[in-house]
């Protein structure tokens, strides 16, 4: 009874260090294969129009509602101490170091890392990944490279976006449900924001962006058993990517924030 | 000297998947412009001795000889070299679905920088007319075609570079007798004006006589029976002539799950 618990942990344990493996090797080839001619430009191109571009309008959106948001709940707390004041310093703290890049992440995560890993995982399960090897077409360099590139630029960019409009998001509620002035809160918004800050979102964004194409593309190149294949590796790039990202987000606050 | 060279020459090759044996010791040897068809019923082990062929997927033990050198040891440039040699016509088309059908029959040869973009839209219109399509077909997309029309498209994408060595897998399944009979006339044409090497994998009896010149039959892993493919329905072999024949009687026991 103890030796077969023993035996179960022990190939658990073998199991995750397999798979962590795996997953490092997977990303090493494919990191490699974005500084290795051939390039596909025209894939980096249309996946990055995919994450960047047409992710805009859910990224935007999200970060409007959730600078508004967080005005709103500082308010209820602050006026308890009178100070109000510190709102518009909540806000563009929030949303650049956490709100900004978070957000912008998991909506990506659902929105493109989803797509990669149906797309390639159809690709697998329908032999067209073996079809680019017959083809003289290494599938890292063609699928995975250009897509972790893809994630690697794009996401900061839409951070960026959801920087503003999170602030912008913030200031609208303070100012036309609150009863906050135009020129204070944007006082007081640039007294509050660092470079550190906004520069920090950014450098999370950026790992975000390829954690979430590394999963798509990774769960998508190892699907397996047709349709139902790919759903699973959907469903598990988008909940590991989520996750990892979460996860990363702490690391990342504890080295550049803790005191 | 090199006349003699088989173009594939493979020997004792074995390939196991966990503790089922897939491909048990092949040794097959197929001479230059041959036509060879593998027979054999699903899960023979047909489909997995192509790809070990192609490199796709990596034996446990053995030897595979393509002109000479051998695709398992040779290093990654060299295997992608020896693959390049060969064309492959996938069971389902494996149509890359997000490119149009011109860049589909094209991909190799633009992958290969053989040609630039423009010229590969004007080339691939003269190859899908070699498989009996209008050059217009080029401007679809894959989800737009019939099955028929997709496997032309996936044959044209086969042909496209003048492979030395085509491969076919089960290149009729799927289709009616008379596209079945169009596609198989096609191979044929194909490999002839090519000159081409080519191994055609199918349980198609009809199929089998009208693409091949040789003929093997695979059954659990291993090469039970080699002959003209003009002999097929008269092999003399027993397991043979039960599944050309179509017999459920015979010494060939189907494993049946409930």
């Amino acid at each position: 009874m103890l030796l077969d618990l023993v035996a179960k942990l022990g190939r658990t344990t073998l199991g995750l260090i397999r798979a962590a493996g795996s997953l490092t090797l997977f990303a090493l080839s494919g990191l490699s294969h974005i500084f290795r001619p051939p390039f596909y430009g025209r894939v980096f191109l249309s996946t990055f129009l995919e994450t960047g571009f047409f992710s805009l309008p859910v990224v935007a959106l999200t970060a409007l509602f959730s600078g508004g948001v967080i005005a709103l709940q500082s308010y209820t707390g602050f006026a308890q101490y009178h100070v109000q004041s510190a709102i518009a310093g909540i806000v563009v703290l929030a949303v650049t170091r956490e709100l900004g890049p978070v957000l912008a992440g998991l909506m990506v995560a659902g929105r493109v890392g989803a797509a990669m890993a149906a797309e390639i995982g159809t690709m697998r399960v329908t032999d067209q990944v073996d079809a680019l090897t017959t083809l003289s077409t290494n599938p890292m360099k063609y699928l995975v490279a250009p897509r972790l590139l893809a994630g690697l630029i794009a996401l900061p960019l839409l951070v960026l976006v959801a920087d503003v409009l999170g602030v912008a998001g913030g200031f609208t509620v303070s100012v036309v449900k609150l009863g906050f002035s135009p020129h204070a809160y944007i006082t007081a918004t640039l007294n509050s924001v660092k470079v550190i800050d906004v520069t920090v979102g950014l450098v999370k964004a950026a790992l975000f962006g390829f954690l979430i194409a590394l999963m798509g593309c990774y769960y998508g190149y190892n699907s397996k058993g047709g349709a139902e294949g790919v759903g699973t590796a959907t469903t598990s790039a988008v909940v590991a990517a989520s996750i990892l990202l979460l996860a990363f987000d702490y690391l990342l606050t504890d080295l550049f924030f803790s005191q | 000297m090199t006349g003699t060279l088989p173009k594939i020459r493979i020997r004792d090759l074995h390939k196991s998947f966990g503790s089922k044996k897939v491909l048990d010791g092949i040794n097959l040897d197929v001479m230059p412009g041959t036509s060879f068809v593998i027979i054999g019923g699903s899960g023979s082990g047909k489909s997995v001795l192509l790809r070990c062929i192609l490199g796709l997927i990596t034996p446990d033990t053995g030897s595979i000889e393509i002109d000479g050198e051998d695709m398992i040891t040779a290093s990654p440039r060299r295997q992608d070299a020896l693959r390049g040699k060969i064309g492959m016509l996938f069971q389902n088309g494996a149509l890359f679905d997000s490119l149009p059908v011109w860049e589909n029959v094209t991909f190799g040869l633009l992958a290969l920088k053989r040609l630039n973009r423009k010229e590969a839209r004007g080339h691939a219109g003269s190859i899908l007319a070699q498989v009996g399509l209008d050059p217009s077909v080029g401007e679809l997309y894959p989800s737009e075609l019939s099955g028929g029309m997709q496997k032309r498209v996936g044959l044209a994408r086969a042909i496209a570079a003048q492979p030395d060595i085509l491969f076919f897998d089960e290149p009729t399944t799927g289709l009616d007798p008379i596209m079945g009979a169009v596609i198989d006339g096609l191979i044929v044409d194909c490999v002839k004006k090519l000159g081409s090497t080519a191994i055609a994998i199918t349980h198609d009896m009809a199929s089998a006589q009208r693409i091949g010149d040789e003929a093997a039959m695979l059954y659990k892993g291993q090469l039970i029976w080699q002959g003209p493919a003009s002999s097929l329905m008269d092999s003399g072999n027993a397991m043979v002539d039960q599944f050309t024949h179509g017999r459920r009687e015979g010494p060939i026991t189907m494993e049946l799950r409930r």
